[in-house]
């Protein structure tokens, strides 16, 4: 009997509000530990919490992303547990009356167009972060009160890589959006992945595992590709599968169950006394829904359509979204927007990468913190947008060779000179003077007895030789296909 | 188990309360009580009545997204039994 997996993630993202989600406490990473608490945020007796409603609209807005309803009621509820990590004895969470519900998210995956339902985007808080000693364990509640959103995802994934792709899609729509920074190093994204599996062709769903806390995407399909076989060989094997929590060990690449407690998961859940219900009102749905954007897929999509680009590109400008709004606006002006891609990408963003090496190293040596250093971005080139249309141009009207766009392109990036006035001053026009490429082609043809016998024994691609000799003799400046026809008369003659 | 029956050792246990054999009987009668009165208000038709978040009728009450000076570190840290490194020591979290 074959088998599939059935998955569904939980993925809990920190929202990047300045302050934390109850209390006026800075939302920022890296501080001192305990310096940036506050009696809220540490659960002290008599505090009132007072929800932050710039959380409020970045979970509203995502929720508007994933294509969720906004219920016109909402409200948070206490989820009782005790941890060292969680200072008030309980979690402040939505629990049956969220924020967003009922979504989607598409991606692309294996050629087509994958949908992953949303079940439901809703907001909570972070816990402190705890680190373990030899004899007792210690907690930094900075992170304690951060606001927290966590998107429920239905169990619509089949695969690990599926997995992985919908993870990063969602990490995309969510960077679009501005919510979170997502900085996975920082423990920004991390996610819980309920798996089972059942015989393909059933519905009933198999015993839920849990794999709790996995703090990077390619851990989630690392922990799948090996939970998913698991699983299968245990009921092959005629095993019981039994609903319980496991840890994945990136070291050892292997799940192992955790230790389950009795009532456990008893939470108690209800709603919280100390904070007033929610209810959007028109007139503050329609402000959320001005931030909302167009989503990384579609700008894909229209890239592909709208400047005829071939899908890498396109996905080059979904994924670095400063270089594709460089882009755009050059590409409604240009008739050619695939030749601009090609400048965009292929040579300033090269230069750009370059360069920012060459600051950082010369910034390092000069003792400056990663930080705080200075780079060069696309607002700060040295020529304007409009000179590498100019170049496009140059280039499209034969004016200059390919090579020459190349040495043109270098100048400007480098004294923000137009492309007009460094083809006049470094002489590069290309040469489309019939009589001084014949000349030249003489010249190569004499300086070249090997290629031209190879090209009279029937070798065609002895002919790109002499091209290039041609070339080398104009420096760049005759025109290509010009010498290539002239060459090729002469030999045949 | 009737309705104002509850299991009192489970409850104390969840709520991390520890209560001696005669606590629990004393417990379970006046949980019992209070159960016993929420039985009567189940007597009442709540038909299409939506169930109360909260009592006060106001909802939307938020607050801007601005940093406020945090409690300084000798400050929190002042009630905490044992601390290093800047850090509340808690028994060991065993997983």
């Amino acid at each position: 009997m074959e088998y599939e997996a059935v998955i569904g993630l939980e993925t809990h993202v920190q929202l990047n509000t300045k302050s934390k989600m109850w209390c006026g406490c800075a939302n920022a990473y890296g501080a001192a530990p305990n310096t940036q608490v506050c009696p809220v945020c540490l659960g002290l007796p008599g505090v009132l919490p007072v929800p932050n409603e710039e959380a409020l609209r970045k979970t509203t807005l995502t929720g508007y992303l994933l294509n969720c309803e906004i219920p016109r009621f909402a409200k948070f509820d206490r989820k009782n547990y005790f941890y060292p990590d969680a200072p008030k004895n309980y979690q402040l969470t939505q629990y049956d009356k969220p924020t967003t519900a009922n979504g989607f998210v598409e991606f692309e995956f294996q050629g087509g167009l994958a949908r992953v339902r949303i079940t439901r985007a809703h907001l909570e808080e972070d816990v402190g972060k705890s680190f373990h000693f030899d004899r007792n364990s210690g907690v930094d509640f900075n992170r304690a009160g951060v606001p927290l959103m966590e998107i429920v995802s239905e169990p619509d994934i089949t695969s690990a890589d599926m997995a992985y792709e919908y993870l990063n899609a969602l990490k995309d729509i969510l960077l679009y959006g501005g919510v979170s920074d997502c900085d996975m190093e920082k423990g920004m994204v991390r996610c819980d992945v309920n798996v089972s599996v059942r015989p393909v062709g059933t519905q009933e769903l198999g015993a839920k595992i849990e794999i709790k806390n996995m703090n990077s995407f390619s851990g989630v399909r690392r922990a799948l590709e090996y939970e998913i076989p698991r699983q299968i060989a245990v009921v092959k094997a005629g095993g019981k599968l039994i609903q319980s929590t496991r840890r994945w060990d990136d070291t050892t690449g292997i799940t192992e169950e955790m230790r389950t407690k009795e009532h456990a998961h008893d939470y108690r859940y209800f709603p919280e006394p100390d904070m007033m219900p929610l209810a959007p009102t028109d007139e503050w749905l329609a402000e959320v829904r001005k931030l909302v954007v167009e989503l990384p897929l579609a700008r894909k999509q229209r890239f592909i359509r709208e400047y005829s680009l071939p899908a890498p590109d396109a996905e080059t400008f979904k994924n670095d979204v400063a270089l594709g709004n460089y882009f755009e606006p050059l590409a409604k002006q240009s008739s050619n927007p695939k030749a601009v891609a090609n400048w965009v990408i292929n040579n300033l963003r090269a230069k750009l990468t370059e360069l920012n090496e060459r600051e950082k190293t010369e910034q390092s040596e000069l003792g400056i913190e990663p930080a705080d250093l200075q780079l060069t971005t696309l607002a700060d080139l040295k020529f304007p947008p409009a000179a590498l249309l100019e170049l496009v141009g140059l280039v499209e009207a034969k004016t200059i060779s390919n090579a020459a766009a190349q040495q043109v392109f270098a100048e400007m990036f480098a004294t923000g000179k137009t492309p007009a006035a460094i083809v006049q001053e470094k002489g590069l026009a290309q040469v489309s003077d019939t009589g001084a490429i014949e000349k030249l082609c003489d010249e190569a043809i004499a300086a070249s007895p090997g290629p031209v016998a190879d090209y009279r024994a029937g070798k065609a691609a002895a002919l790109n030789a002499l091209k290039g000799y041609v070339m080398k003799l104009s420096k760049g400046k005759a025109n290509p296909a010009l010498a290539g026809e002239i060459l090729e008369r002469k030999l045949k003659g | 188990m009737a309705a104002t029956d509850i299991d009192v050792k489970y409850v104390a246990h969840l709520a991390r309360i520890g209560l001696t054999p005669d606590e629990e009987v004393k417990m379970s009668a006046h949980l019992a009580g209070i159960l016993g009165y929420i039985e009567k208000l189940k007597e009442l038709d709540v038909t299409g009545v939506e169930p109360t978040a909260h009592a006060v009728p106001m909802v939307n009450v938020l607050r801007p997204d601005v940093v406020r000076p945090s409690l300084a570190h000798e400050a929190a840290m002042s009630n905490a039994p044992a601390k290093a490194n800047g850090l509340f020591l808690v028994p060991k979290i065993v997983e």
